[in-house]
């Protein structure tokens, strides 16, 4: 019986000695491992997994080609569904989605799909050989703005399809929240990230890095001046919230954004290769329970502070994927639930020395369906700490939106599509966090597929 | 890669270049800024927009070194490549967007200090080639220390130097200037725009308090994206927090927070210091 194999477990960097250097920390599956965790699928006839995949990515199917050894059918199977799966793999929340819904995880463990998944990814990036059909060219242009998980997934598809596609990105480094954003230890840049761009640059796919769409050149320039003929936005999220607390201005207080975008887009960890300075201090306080929360806590402690996250739910609302949290804890993070800050204390140079907390106890569940936290009256305490980084979510930047006349957004600053990406503005389509506020890789990469369909249909009808 | 099309000395340790960036010189407007990454591995640097030209598709920028970034910046010659060169970000000075008759009945009084002096001078040129009077006074540590001087005196109506040691023009601080024009002259103005040291423009805004005259100060915050991702930049301005990169960098001085933006300013000092020891070390190889 398939189902009497215990889920193989993946090797991991040993936690004391990863919580000092910026390697990943899965190893992921090797061939043997791979086979032998793809043997327990029990290729169910209603897959409850493809329902909860967020791109219905055909799991089954992938897993029992690769049980059989055959990795490019594998592959094949997953990219029909997803243009990332080597990314997917890695920083999915598959416990809320694939795996979450694995009828083997009723009475044991779920099959580890997402280690699956990025056996797969990693197999078909390391086929550097494979011949790229570049398509001939329809004679049509388009322009992505952003080159994030949506942009390059919507550039991907329509480059398939023989259109001409520039992807024009901010930033001096391609890739957006996949490479200011997460981590090293859980994406690696050069040995994933770059690869993903490589094989779309194959595909024929154009880069312009240092174009600020809004600032150096408009959407109706695009459109108007450029000779494109639609323009999809995956501009992101990536404008950063503060709680608005006293004190946050203080010198030791960061937004998430700042502290790993100096790590990871600037390399600020590396000294001897980058001159870009980032400041960890003694002890750092990570306000925030998402995913970013967990990266700035696990970045400050491998520079070398002592971290702490304080969140002010319990820790079954951690919002964060189950992994990272049980890595970061591993890695000796301390976790303060129930717990929200009210001030930020300076010492007499306006530097950061403590935060003030109250202890919160939950009450009756909110409009998400979380039981909402409330105040325990007389609690207040303090944590000495000298650096304090806000990990409280982003939102979309209002600089494509406030420079493109008629872009309709909502009361949150996303940018309004329908299911397809059609924005109000005509030619102008948008996916990705820019449109829902943050979320995940796969519903961008997802977004950018439907919109790079509704692109191709909206040129052909034109 | 963005080529330097020419390279001046100005004074010591301030360089010019112009550098070929035609997307940036097209959308370019006075008052905005570049972020410029000299390599690989270099750091991200806000520089003020000192001069662009739409025809050549060329912008000016005008680096101070203070650090080892600002150094590799001027360490480059004509002929080589800027890594990164991207802009233009932030809001345009506000007159741009006024009415040109309205613009054309008030006078302006431009304050520059050092290096500040050049992102003053599209400002002025700007106002002057719509037929607006401006007065400019720079002021500067010494003589030598002078920039734009040349440039700025065919752009403004009246133009005043002020050094700290007197070695030309008035001897003394710009405010000092101000309170001549202002209260022995009786010169009259609608605006003041000042631009330099961050110390420079408190004063500015407390001597402009005295008459009751509006002023506008561009912030030299610490960024590292510029385009609003990242809040190293934030400012207090009229009691809310905001971002010089994107609400900015010109903001009204009376409301701006200027200690707490020094005190901001000043984060990495430590930092920078030690990577401008190392710096030096690998450079002469000790």
């Amino acid at each position: 019986m398939a189902n009497k194999i215990a889920r193989v477990a993946v090797r991991e960097q040993d936690p004391a000695k990863r919580a000092a250097n910026f390697e990943e920390v899965c190893y992921g599956y090797d061939r043997e491992e791979a086979l032998l965790e793809a043997s327990r699928c029990l290729n169910c006839k209603n897959p409850r997994c493809v329902a909860a995949c967020p791109v219905g990515i055909a799991i089954p199917d992938f897993i029992s080609a690769l049980a059989s050894g055959d990795e490019a059918a594998a592959a094949r199977i997953i990219s029909r569904d997803s243009l990332l799966p080597s990314i997917c793999g890695r920083v999915c929340p598959q416990e809320t989605q694939c795996e979450g819904s694995c009828i083997l995880g009723i009475k044991s463990e779920p099959v580890a799909i997402g280690k699956l998944e990025r056996y797969v990814g990693d197999w078909k990036i390391a086929q550097t050989q494979t011949q790229i059909d570049i398509p001939q060219w329809n004679g049509r242009k388009v322009a992505v703005v952003g080159s994030g998980p949506s942009g390059l997934a919507c550039a991907g598809d329509l480059a398939a399809m023989g259109y001409k596609v520039k992807v024009f990105e901010a930033l001096h480094k391609l890739g957006g929240v996949l490479v200011y954003g997460i981590p090293e230890f859980r994406l690696p840049k050069h040995k994933i990230v770059e690869r993903e761009i490589d094989s779309l640059r194959r595909l024929g796919v154009e880069f312009e890095t240092d174009v600020i769409i809004g600032r150096t050149l408009t959407i109706d320039e695009l459109l108007d001046n450029e000779g494109y003929d639609a323009v999809f936005v995956g501009s992101g999220a990536g404008l950063p919230r503060f709680m608005g607390i006293e004190g946050e201005n203080l010198n030791g207080v960061f937004s998430a954004n700042e502290f790993l975008t100096r790590v990871n887009l600037m390399g600020a960890y590396d000294p001897s290769t980058s001159d870009t300075p980032v400041y960890v201090g003694r002890k750092v306080v990570v306000v925030g329970g998402g995913n970013v929360a967990m990266d700035a806590v696990r970045t400050a402690k491998r520079l070398g502070a002592e971290a702490v996250i304080v969140y002010r739910r319990s820790e079954a609302e951690l919002p964060a994927r189950v992994e990272e949290v049980h890595h970061a804890r591993e890695e000796g993070i301390e976790f303060r639930m129930l717990t929200n800050p009210t001030r930020i204390l300076a010492d007499d140079n306006g530097w950061v020395k403590g935060i003030s907390c109250v202890q919160m106890t939950l009450g009756e569940p909110d409009q998400s369906g979380r039981r909402s936290p409330v105040v325990v009256e007389g609690s207040d305490f303090e944590i000495d700490c000298d650096v304090v980084i806000m990990a409280l979510g982003t939102s979309p930047n209002p600089l494509i939106a406030s420079t493109t006349e008629g872009l309709a957004v909502n009361r949150r600053g996303c940018i309004e599509a329908d299911d397809n990406g059609a924005t109000s503005c005509k030619g102008v389509f948008a996916g990705g966090d820019t449109v829902t506020g943050a979320a995940t890789v796969i519903l961008a990469m997802g977004a950018g597929r439907r919109s790079a369909k509704a692109i191709d249909e909206y040129i052909k009808g034109k | 890669m963005f080529e330097i099309l020419e390279k001046r000395i100005l004074a010591d340790s301030i360089c010019l270049m112009r550098v070929s960036a035609p997307r940036v010189a097209r959308a370019a407007l006075p008052g905005q800024f570049v972020i410029v990454r000299a390599d690989e591995g270099g750091e991200r640097i806000p520089l003020t927009i000192a001069d662009y030209d739409t025809h050549e598709g060329s912008v000016t920028i005008v680096t101070q070194t203070i650090g080892v970034s600002t150094q590799k910046i001027c360490s480059l010659g004509v002929g080589e490549c800027l890594a990164d060169f991207a802009g233009p970000l932030g809001q345009p000075s506000e007159f741009v967007r006024m009415p040109i008759e309205e613009l054309r009945r008030r006078r302006y009084l431009f304050v520059a200090g050092g290096v500040g002096t050049a992102p003053v001078y599209p400002q002025v040129k700007w106002l002057s080639e719509h037929g607006v009077q401006c007065d400019v006074i720079i002021g500067a540590k010494t003589r030598d220390m002078l920039i734009y001087t040349d440039d700025m005196r065919r752009v403004a109506t009246n133009l005043y130097i002020a050094t700290d040691d007197g070695s030309e023009g008035f001897k003394g601080m710009v405010t000092a200037v101000m309170k001549d024009l202002i209260e022995e002259r009786g010169e009259h103005y609608d605006e003041c725009v000042a631009i330099g040291p961050m110390i420079m423009m408190k004063f500015v805004t407390l001597t402009a308090r005295n008459y009751s005259l509006p002023v506008t100060v561009s912030l030299n915050a610490l960024m590292v994206d510029g385009t609003g991702m990242c809040g190293a930049c934030r400012v207090s301005v009229g009691g809310r927090t905001l971002f010089t990169c994107v609400d900015g960098p010109e903001f009204n001085g009376y409301e701006v927070d200027f200690d707490e933006a020094m005190r901001r300013q000043s984060m990495y000092r430590t930092q920078e210091k030690s990577a401008l020891e190392r710096h030096k070390c690998n450079c002469y190889g000790e």
